[in-house]
């Protein structure tokens, strides 16, 4: 198997996108990825989005895709995995090119949610449980992630307050991001006093759902100082019914994603210097980094509640934001977390760079963690 | 979205009666059925009847509901151990969402769960609630 590098890197600003289309963000994005490639002729497509089905009605979105960007005749496949499907589009592209199949490939994501009602977009960000059993009960995903929550604290007695701080450090850190949805500061009092989205969730706890759409050129390596290039990346699945999960406060799925892109990348935990995490709510993401093994386990919100601990770790956690403050177009999502390890590897990140990171992991989850895919990019 | 007639129809058996799943090989118990033991493999299930009661292990209440749920919220959805151990998700009903607690019991009951609009299909299926303890004494 070849190397692989990310050539170039585009994206749209996550927002509420309501004069534009799904095929224009995409396009946007994707032009953009080309032209800081710099390459012509795309031998391959592999796109990433989950609601299109549903809310657009629409189907077949390779050959869409494709079309919009001038590309028709390449292939063009479409990848569903909930909100990890950026990433595991980014995962097939990768082993397409590792493989000497392809030399030029572009995969996107794209996400379009302000085309539905509230209540639609309850269904949609629900899709990826199973519907006969668990969505059928009522329950969405940030209630899924309620139920964990309260589990949470009380087998840790871990303060909602510090569990909360993960959103504060988010917002802190979107502050100045031209893409980011809520580009702004957010106090813990703030969070804390909004309203309830599933006791005891409030909804500035939750991800900032939005439309949005990234996209990266990969091809062969080249061996070039200050390439990116992709050194581990694995996807695994766990049970979907947290009902059947021996401990629901461990996602199997990240834990065994992360040990198999560590091994595969050839390093330990701790040469990761950022990380960008799937917190599609705050405990999505402290247990995301725990069963990653950042942080012992119910110890996970230390990370964020001392003023330097974070820095001290060196490890930098949600550069741009997170899925809290960055945004949440969930098919798009896992390829903004790998447009912006690029980003802040090729020391591009504007005012959200941090300090000469080499190695950064990406970590998306569907569904609550019966999917988890992790990238594990390394600057040569 | 429209219910589908089909899709109710088949799930009421399991639905209406908490029918799940046992592995006779290593006796894991299963809720939905499933066809192949996740446990040890074996595709040898049969058919088991769960507990219809137990106690709650965590709860939210779910204050923004997807369509088709609006009318009942805000309401308490609970991740319920039963009795046997199997483990299912539902709504807690019969009880206000601030008397809810960790270890609780409930038991299941028959209710409403959604309607297709004024002219479609009603579904049912199990929500739990409270026990109502005279149900003993007239059984």
């Amino acid at each position: 198997m070849r190397g692989v590098s990310i050539a170039g890197v585009g994206l749209t600003q996550v927002s509420e996108h309501w004069e534009r289309s799904l095929a224009e963000l995409f396009v946007e994005a994707a032009v953009k990825a080309v032209d800081d490639a710099g390459v012509e002729d795309l031998e391959a497509i592999y796109i990433s989005n989950s609601g299109a089905p549903y809310i657009q009605r629409q189907l077949n979105l390779g050959a869409m895709m494709a079309d919009g960007l001038g590309e028709a005749g390449v292939p063009a496949i479409t990848i569903e995995a909930g909100a990890a499907g950026g990433a595991v589009a980014f995962q097939e592209g990768v082993k397409a090119v590792a493989s000497g199949l392809y030399d030029r490939v572009l995969v996107g994501g794209v996400e379009k949610v302000s085309d539905a009602t509230p209540e639609e977009i309850a269904v949609f960000l629900s899709m990826p449980e199973d519907q006969e059993y668990t969505a059928y009960t009522g329950i969405t995903n940030f209630g899924l992630n309620a139920l964990i929550y309260r589990y949470y604290m009380e087998r840790f007695g871990v303060r909602q307050e510090d569990i909360a701080m993960l959103a504060v450090r988010c917002h802190e850190h979107a502050e100045g991001c031209p893409h980011a949805m809520y580009p702004f500061k957010l106090s813990l009092e703030r969070i804390l006093s909004s309203p309830m989205e599933a006791d005891p969730i409030h909804v500035l706890e939750c991800s900032g759902i939005g439309d949005g759409a990234a996209a990266v050129i990969i091809q062969p390596s080249k061996g070039v100082s200050g390439e990116v290039e992709v050194a581990g990346y694995s996807t695994t699945t766990d049970l979907t019914h947290i009902t059947e999960r021996p401990d629901i406060l461990t996602f199997e799925a990240v834990r065994r994603a992360s040990d198999k892109a560590l091994r595969m990348a050839g390093i330990s935990r701790g040469d990761v210097d950022v990380v960008e995490l799937h917190d599609e709510t705050t405990i999505t993401g402290i247990i995301s980094l725990e069963d990653m093994g950042f942080a012992e386990k119910g110890k996970g919100a230390t990370l964020f509640t001392g003023e330097k601990l974070a820095e001290e770790r060196r490890l930098h956690v949600n550069t741009f934001g997170g899925l809290k403050a960055r945004g949440n177009p969930v098919g798009a999502t896992g390829l903004y977390q790998i447009v912006e390890i690029v980003m802040q590897l090729k020391g591009e990140a504007g005012r959200c760079q941090v300090d000469k990171p080499e190695i950064g992991l990406a970590q998306s989850i569907g569904g609550l963690a019966s999917t988890c895919a992790i990238t594990i990019l390394r600057r040569h | 979205m429209s219910l589908s007639v089909p899709r109710y129809w088949r799930e009421i058996r399991y639905r209406y009666r908490l029918i799940g799943e046992r592995c006779t090989r290593c006796g894991g118990l299963y809720y939905p059925r499933r066809a192949i033991c996740p446990r040890c493999g074996s595709r040898e299930l049969e058919e088991y009847q769960l507990s219809d009661r137990g106690r709650i292990v965590s709860w939210t209440v779910i204050r923004n509901p997807p369509k088709d749920y609006e009318r009942f919220a805000p309401y308490v959805v609970a991740l319920v151990e039963l009795e046997d151990g199997v483990k299912i998700l539902s709504q807690i009903v019969d009880v206000e969402p601030e008397e809810v607690k960790a270890g609780m019991r409930v038991e299941a009951t028959f209710r409403k769960i959604r309607e297709d609009g004024t002219s479609g299909i009603i579904e049912y299926g199990y929500k739990f609630r409270p026990p109502i303890e005279s149900k003993q004494d007239l059984s």
